[in-house]
């Protein structure tokens, strides 16, 4: 195994996993030690590096490149990675939870180190010198004081194999001598996308290839009535309609022949209902039987008995949709028993697995090739849509692409899950918690399709609902604060059942927890009279911690005084902060949101959102910010606008009309202060500055409108409410 | 009734079989094989399936291919000349203006069509602009900042 974890220059593991941790999402998969499985010398030079994980968008790919060049000792350019076959790359279960660049990249720059030294043992052999006495550049080898005795890395090994096992013992390059990882390396995707080039699973084209739309009943729960299939036979093109319990498909020649025969199919289904009213939600939520596990106690009872002032507030989470800006899309080709099909989804390994058990074929069978999809930021439709075109390619014995139209993906794919938070705080007379106490109630944030029955495919096919999740996570995430109050309590109500489909978006239960948490730490702050970032700071020892939020205050000119902002206008101003260390002991960070609240109108303005963030080391400067920028956008575009609307028989948000996100117009500058600790492992960026935005807006609400936004999106209808 | 319709798309006159109110997307990326412009909504709400007809930023997915007529249509592989990609397509590398990169064909070729009729922009026009491209990574900034660059490096070839 190769377990050690990315710690720059030393060789301890210096990552232990909270209760629960969502980590284990990303640790899925069967690691190997074979060097050979992560990456192979090529004979005209160049490095092939295989991954496991896939690239989202967020730019690890590139990351990972810089990460195998350095410690291989080659330029960038010649380094090539493959990410995501079934048939070629290491099983690394999902790409999720910031896991990359400590799990991949942390296995690649050891297999590199590995590399490297057994390429060093092979030179002295033909160059008749001690490992000693040779220096390696550019992938070549040369005698130090015979620089004409030289050797390539190609000429040593390209083409063939190592043959060796990755030991975790070989020297790794300490990060002073880093030339490579630390520079703003440009995504190497770019020039491609650009242009115009096929880059994406949607531009993927196989010769023979159908294309494929699916006719989905009008709800989860409707059931099929009757079909006409003449009422499309004069379609041009059509080739065959595949209908198997409530799935059903249409296959033509062309794309838009695909597209006229699915909207023209006359089907008679029977709706029923599928979901609690909308206007019920919460109470339907909190209604649900629950297992509880308790985090940490600390004898709450007791100490909350002390206090002389009590604080309680009730938070929500509406749910969200990845909304990806692409539609899922997959294509596949099934011919007898065997399978290869091309999706862009987060698994390649686990979702070859569940699609293998909806085909009853061994897993062997299932060939699966990862191509990139529009971003995902969790999981969207990608993995069902690779179930869908396996069903249409196996009726026809063609290979055949389908894409979910903009309604499938918003209506279909699984949400972020509704969740209710509730928190309770006792104060002392000098204003100090003596007790804390938080409870989240939440359906698994995690339900990836690992088996067949959680794909909607196989739902439709089978007329069975998804199965309870056999195990739940993600909800405890940041539950639990990282401030010394004397007494912390943690309750985690587990629902069985999600009401919508939900799974994985994000920093999973990250977000919402550090929306409540951060908020009443804003409320006890107003009830204490002291000012937010002060009354922060008397409850963190960690100088890392310290520092980030000091930094993220001296980049805004911070101004130490209690909210709410006294003297404000018809268009009140104000700022707000949040902090949070995503999943407790991963990446630091702090927000602070300058607002402009309309009273009449209700609309909240974000002009700015200033963000320190410490990721440990860093590897590539500019993808850690253009991560950051991401999440603060999206972020807000969470807080502000978006919460997925539906009825009883189905999701009724299903365009960008119904789901508004964020636009160019209303995006806040951001300005961001990143920390770099050479010394420190290096966490992922992917997430963690997702979490602090919407306490941050919502605190800077309060400081200058004096009101209290405690459920999410804050849309101008509630702001007014609140006010009047 | 499906029929041949002559399309001039980057410069050459294209001969194609289409049902007339097929939408243009699908002909770009099936027929002629131009992955620049992506479905996105086929509601046109997103940008996604953007493509240059004459001068102006229009949405692709749902344009019938018998409305066009003779008017030129570009893509963003047209943008490129003898090789040499467009300024503006530069100037999105060079300030790595994306993430996913899905939703990019739409911002360069509004890009394009704001600076060909206001090559000096404000920040306020830009914005503007762009509001029909939506962009879900929040690779906005670096987008804004993207157009800022083109419209520098557009100045210098005038100059």
């Amino acid at each position: 195994m190769t377990s050690q974890t990315w710690n720059a220059g030393s060789r301890q593991s210096g990552q232990t996993g909270r209760p629960g941790s969502g980590r284990r999402e990303a640790a899925w998969g069967e690691v190997t030690d074979r060097l050979d499985a992560w990456l192979a010398i090529e004979s005209d030079g160049t490095i092939t590096a295989f991954s496991g994980k896939v690239e989202l968008g967020t730019g690890v790919r590139t990351a990972l490149a810089q990460i195998v060049a350095e410690e291989l000792d080659v330029p960038f350019e010649r380094v090539h990675m493959v990410m995501g076959d079934t048939a070629r790359t290491p099983d690394e279960g999902y790409t999720a939870g910031s896991m990359t660049i400590s799990g991949s990249g942390t296995a690649l720059r050891n297999a590199a180190a590995e590399a490297r030294h057994a390429l060093l043992v092979m030179a002295a052999e033909r160059l008749d010198a001690t490992t000693n006495e040779l220096l390696i550049h550019h992938g070549e080898i040369s005698v130090m004081q015979h620089p004409e005795r030289s050797v390539t890395y190609a000429e040593l090994i390209g083409g063939k194999t190592f043959n060796l096992t990755v030991t975790n013992q070989v020297p790794l390059k300490p990060p002073k001598a880093y030339r490579i990882v630390g520079q703003s390396a440009p995504r190497e995707d770019l020039p491609r996308k650009v242009a115009g080039q096929p880059s994406f699973i949607h531009d993927l084209k196989i010769p023979g290839m159908l294309h494929g739309r699916l006719v989905r009943p009008p709800g989860p729960a409707a059931s099929l009535v009757s079909m006409d299939k003449n009422s499309i036979k004069d379609i041009p093109g059509l080739i065959e309609v595949v209908q198997r319990g409530n799935f059903i498909g249409v296959l033509a020649e062309r794309e838009e022949q695909a597209i006229l025969a699915a909207k023209h199919l006359k089907v008679e289904w029977q709706e029923a209902v599928a979901y609690p009213r909308m206007d019920n939600l919460y109470t339907s939520l909190r209604n649900q039987p629950t297992e509880d596990t308790v985090l940490t106690d600390d004898n709450f009872e007791k100490a909350i008995s002390t206090a002389v002032q009590k604080l309680h507030a009730t938070y929500y989470q509406p749910y969200h949709a990845h909304a990806s800006i692409g539609p899922s899309c997959a294509v596949a080709d099934v011919k007898g028993d065997q399978v290869t099909v091309w999706a862009s989804t987060p698994g390649p390994y686990p979702l070859s697995g569940a699609l293998a058990q909806m085909l009853g074929l061994p897993v062997e069978n299932v060939h699966l090739i990862y191509i990139e999809g529009a971003g995902s930021y969790g999981q969207n439709g990608a993995d069902d849509v690779a179930a869908d075109a396996i069903i249409l390619s196996q009726a026809v014995g063609r290979p055949v692409r389908v894409q979910w139209t903009r309604e499938e993906e918003f209506a279909w794919e699984p949400q972020a899950p509704a969740m209710v938070m509730e928190v309770n705080a006792g104060l002392d007379a000098q204003g100090n918690v003596v007790a804390w106490d938080y409870h989240v109630w939440s359906p698994s944030h995690v339900a990836r399709a690992r088996f067949a029955g959680q794909l909607v495919t196989m739902q439709l096919l089978s007329g069975q609902p998804a199965p309870q999740s056999r195990f739940s996570f993600g909800a405890e995430r940041n539950a639990q604060t990282n401030y010394s109050f004397p007494v912390q309590r943690v309750t985690v109500h587990y629902l069985g059942n999600s009401l919508l489909r939900a799974s994985s978006f994000r920093s999973l239960g990250g977000a919402e927890n550090t929306f409540a948490n951060e908020s009443f730490m804003d409320e006890v702050a107003v009830a204490a009279g002291v000012d937010a970032l002060e009354y922060r700071l008397r409850y963190m020892a960690d100088p890392r911690e310290r520092a980030v939020l000091q930094a993220a205050a001296e980049k805004a000119g911070w101004e130490s005084r209690p909210s709410p902002r006294k003297d404000q206008g018809q268009v009140a101003e104000g700022r707000g902060v949040a902090f949070a260390r995503y999943e407790n002991d991963q990446a630091i960070v702090a927000s602070i949101a300058q607002v402009q609240v309309d009273r009449t109108s209700g609309i909240v303005r974000v002009n700015r959102v200033v963000v320190a963030h410490d990721c440990g080391l860093i590897i590539n400067p500019d993808g850690v910010k253009n991560q950051i920028e991401g999440n603060v956008i999206q972020s807000l575009s969470r807080a502000l606008k978006e919460e997925v609307q539906f009825d009883e028989q189905r999701v009724t948000s299903i365009d960008w009309e119904t789901y508004p996100i964020l636009t160019f117009s209303e995006v806040p500058e951001v300005e961001i202060v990143l920390i770099n600790q050479p010394d420190q492992p290096a966490v992922g960026a992917g997430e963690p500055s997702t979490v602090t935005t919407a306490a941050a807006v919502a605190n800077a609400i309060f400081d200058a409108a004096g009101v209290r936004l405690r459920q999410i999106p804050f849309t101008p209808e509630r702001v007014k409410a609140a006010l009047h | 009734m499906s029929g041949e319709i002559v399309l001039i798309v980057n410069g050459k006159p294209h001969t194609v079989q289409a049902e007339p109110d097929t939408a243009l997307l699908y002909i770009l990326r099936n027929e002629l094989g131009l992955m620049g412009p992506h479905f996105g909504c086929g509601e046109e709400k997103c940008g996604a399936c953007m493509v240059l007809i004459g001068a102006k930023a229009t949405q692709s997915c749902k344009l019938s291919v018998s409305e066009i007529g003779q008017a030129r249509i570009t893509t963003l592989e047209g943008l490129i000349e003898e090789g040499e990609l467009h300024p503006i397509q530069r100037a999105f590398i060079e300030e790595q203006a994306a993430q996913c990169g899905y939703c990019l064909n739409g911002m360069i070729i509004t890009t394009a069509a704001l600076l060909w009729k206001t090559p000096h922009p404000s920040d306020e026009q830009i914005r503007q602009a762009l509001d029909g491209n939506l962009c879900r990574c929040g690779s906005h900034l670096r987008i804004l900042r993207a157009v800022r660059r083109a419209e520098t490096l557009l100045s210098k070839v005038e100059d």
